[in-house]
């Protein structure tokens, strides 16, 4: 024991400092990453469940190790780089969409204190690294130099760009009632039971934050960045193995965090909606990321894809209006100092 | 003396991304490098403490006006060779622009006012200052009128765009996404009750 | 005036949203209709069509006479076949070729002979693995028909009172 102490104390402070931060970051991806590879099993099983069918069930008991074998089919496929493609661009493209995708977890509080990195312009870290997200969505399907793959870089970058707009202005509501840009603060700013949640004052804000976000992942009915039906897979036709499993992964990942997102600044993330009964704690900011991320597969079951002009649509006519206008009910409120939450 | 080293390995990348920026003859990777300087340079402004600026130079620069950018230049099919006909008949005109540009530079730089003693070195923050509140402080109550003139103007500029690019084609036609989707069975179909006819 | 607000309302509300959510909320927790394929496997009718086969009568003589019906009807042309005469004087075929990749599964071969020889059993589970195993020859289609004439005759049978 005394000899790791030693060993330790013998690092440099930068060394020592590289290590912590780095074990740190693992602790937050390596579960991530598992619950990324369960999720597309869960994704697969609910949409069969809802289509009366029974989803993968043939890789182990009940198909639960299907994540892995779709894992390693992925990475022993051939990464195929089409001819007068950009190769490095092509090659780097997946990479710029999946660092931001996992960089943006660095603020994400788990429990009071318990995150990674407490900075104070939290969310709006948060807001940067998913709009830096699109670039490897338009990278690759610049680079892929095939026009299926340009008209979904197209596509999913103007919807991004779009819907990035009604996303900023719905979490500006939100730290206008949690008064900072800290999430754990926000979250705090929530203590006091259901009541003091922050979706009862926001509700219009909240359903405009959860459908940006299902837009911002491209997800459906917001996928036309995918529209097998008319451009085969959008911007990733051209990625094969690999390449492809980290544009998958990003995606998953980013469902994930604006899940938990969803359930820190409207649902008080870790707390407990009756603190008297229930003790706060991190399971209740699982169990509300979850319903959300349920929510975000009953979606796709559910609904048919949007045309594209009405999502333009929805994003500059409506939900843009609409968080505007909820923002000038909320000044009011504010300036009024009205009910539990703007005190 | 880390800060010393992210300061220089930044500062110097982002002189490179820069000069790549101009340098480059695709213009999309020019446009990708110009991303890579707002990077650098964001970076340097975190190194400043200064975190607030840096995340919004990210966050509009990057996320939103140089997506728009790449938008446009993707589609351009640009000739390099056509771009570069006229380039020995602009160059004085060039020279003399660069030129004037340079002294003005260095006529700021060199004055009193950008001195490096007059600067000091940032202090340390204590772990709760918060950048964005300070400025927001700043903005809303010293620079309220240059905050909101330059808001008005942004207006203007958004009404101007709008109202210059926004015209009706007649030839053209438009579909209208809010009374297609406000359309009901009636609208479209008449169920007629008829009695059923002899042959 | 009325239909704008109820619109605006059903909108806002998400009320049609709703409601498609909770008829697929409703299917996910119904009886699963799906059929674990090589352990279950879904009854098939006796007019299935699947894999083709030569028959023979009970004193094993072929019933094939050569008439080459099936030749003609193949819309695909998928039948090849060769005749010549047999010492007892009979017409019978020296070639009877089906090609598999070629052939449609139409049944009409078998609506359109005269003798039911030539028949579409219900073997839906085969496979090739070597170039030319696509070609099924007389004589693989008459061991087919000889290892499944109980099925065969029993098919048919079944079938007889609707033709």
């Amino acid at each position: 024991m005394d000899l790791a102490n030693d060993l330790w104390n013998w690092l440099h402070e930068y060394v020592q400092f590289t290590i912590y931060s780095g074990v740190k970051a693992l602790s937050i991806l390596l579960p991530l990453f598992i619950v990324v590879a369960y999720y597309t099993y869960a994704e697969r099983k609910v949409i069969g469940y809802m289509q009366i069918r029974k989803g993968p069930n043939r890789v182990g008991p009940k198909g639960l190790f299907q994540p892995f074998a779709d894992m390693f089919k992925l990475m022993f496929k051939e990464i195929i780089i089409p001819t007068n493609s950009n190769r490095y661009l092509f090659i780097i493209a997946p990479v710029i969409t999946f660092a931001p995708a996992m960089a943006a977890w660095a603020v994400i509080p788990f429990d009071d204190g318990l995150v990674f990195s407490n900075i104070n312009a939290g969310l709006l870290y948060i807001l940067a690294m998913t709009s830096v997200g699109v670039y490897g969505v338009i990278i690759a399907g610049w680079a892929s130099n095939s026009k299926y793959a340009l008209l979904g870089a197209m596509r999913s970058a103007a919807q991004i760009v779009a819907y990035e707009i009604a996303m900023g202005f719905a979490l500006v509501g939100v730290l206008m009632v949690g008064g900072s840009l800290n999430l754990g603060d926000i979250v705090n700013k929530q203590a006091g039971g259901i009541g003091h949640w922050f979706f009862i004052p926001l509700l219009p804000l909240f359903f405009v934050y959860l459908i940006s976000g299902v837009a911002e992942t491209n997800r459906a009915p917001f996928d036309v960045a995918e529209g097998e039906s008319e451009i085969v897979a959008g911007f990733h036709v051209e990625y094969s193995g690999m390449t492809f499993a980290v544009f998958f992964l990003a995606e998953y990942a980013n469902m994930i965090l604006i899940a938990m997102l969803c359930s820190l600044m409207f649902f008080g993330g870790w707390l407990s909606p009756v603190p008297d009964l229930v003790g706060d704690g991190i399971g209740w900011l699982f169990g509300k990321t979850a319903v959300f991320m349920l929510l975000f597969l009953w979606f796709r079951a559910t609904f048919p894809r949007y045309r594209y002009d009405q999502i333009m649509r929805l994003g500059w006519k409506v939900l843009l209006p609409v968080t505007i206008l909820w923002l000038v009910v909320e000044g009011i409120a504010v300036y009024f100092k009205i009910g539990p939450w703007f005190v | 003396m880390i800060e010393t080293v992210i300061f220089y390995v930044f500062a110097v990348s982002t002189v490179i991304t820069a000069t790549a920026v101009v340098t480059v003859r695709n213009p999309v990777h020019a446009a990708l490098f110009l991303v890579l300087t707002f990077f650098t340079s964001a970076i340097i402004w975190l190194s400043l403490e200064a975190e607030f600026l840096a995340i919004s130079l990210v966050l509009v620069y990057v996320g939103a006006v140089m997506v728009l950018f790449i938008f446009v230049v993707m589609m351009l099919d640009i000739n390099v060779a056509r771009l570069r006909e006229g380039f020995v008949r602009y160059l004085p005109l060039g020279l003399l622009v660069a030129a004037i540009m340079l002294g003005l530079m260095l006529s700021v730089v060199t004055s009193d006012v950008f001195v490096l003693d007059l600067a000091s070195e940032p202090v340390p923050k204590p772990a709760d200052y918060s950048n964005t509140k300070a400025l927001g402080g700043v903005l809303y109550t010293e620079y309220v009128f240059a905050f909101e003139i330059a808001a008005v103007i942004l207006l203007v500029a958004i009404i101007a765009a709008i109202s210059l690019t926004m015209r009706k084609r007649s030839q053209t036609k438009y579909q209208n996404p809010t009374e297609q989707i406000r359309v009901r069975k009636a609208d479209r179909l008449r169920v007629v009750k008829m009695p059923s006819e002899d042959k | 005036m009325f239909a704008k607000i109820h619109y605006y309302l059903k909108s806002f509300l998400f009320l049609e949203l709703l409601k498609g959510m909770s008829v697929t909320g409703r299917y996910f927790f119904r009886r699963k209709v799906t059929v674990q394929y090589p352990e279950e496997k879904t009854p098939i009718s006796p007019r299935f069509r699947g894999l083709h086969a030569l028959r023979r009568y009970a004193n094993g003589e072929e019933r094939c006479i050569a008439c080459k019906l099936c030749e003609a009807v193949c819309p695909a042309l998928a039948i090849t076949i060769e005749s010549e005469q047999r010492e007892d004087g009979t017409r019978r075929t020296t070639r009877y070729d089906i090609d598999l990749f070629k052939c449609i599964y139409c049944g009409f071969c078998e609506e359109a002979c005269p003798v039911d020889s030539i028949v579409e059993t219900n073997i839906f589970e085969y496979h090739f693995e070597n170039r030319g195993e696509n070609i099924m020859t007389k004589e693989k289609l008459l061991e087919i028909g000889d290892r499944y004439e109980a099925q065969l005759a029993a098919d048919r049978s079944a079938d007889a009172p609707y033709r």
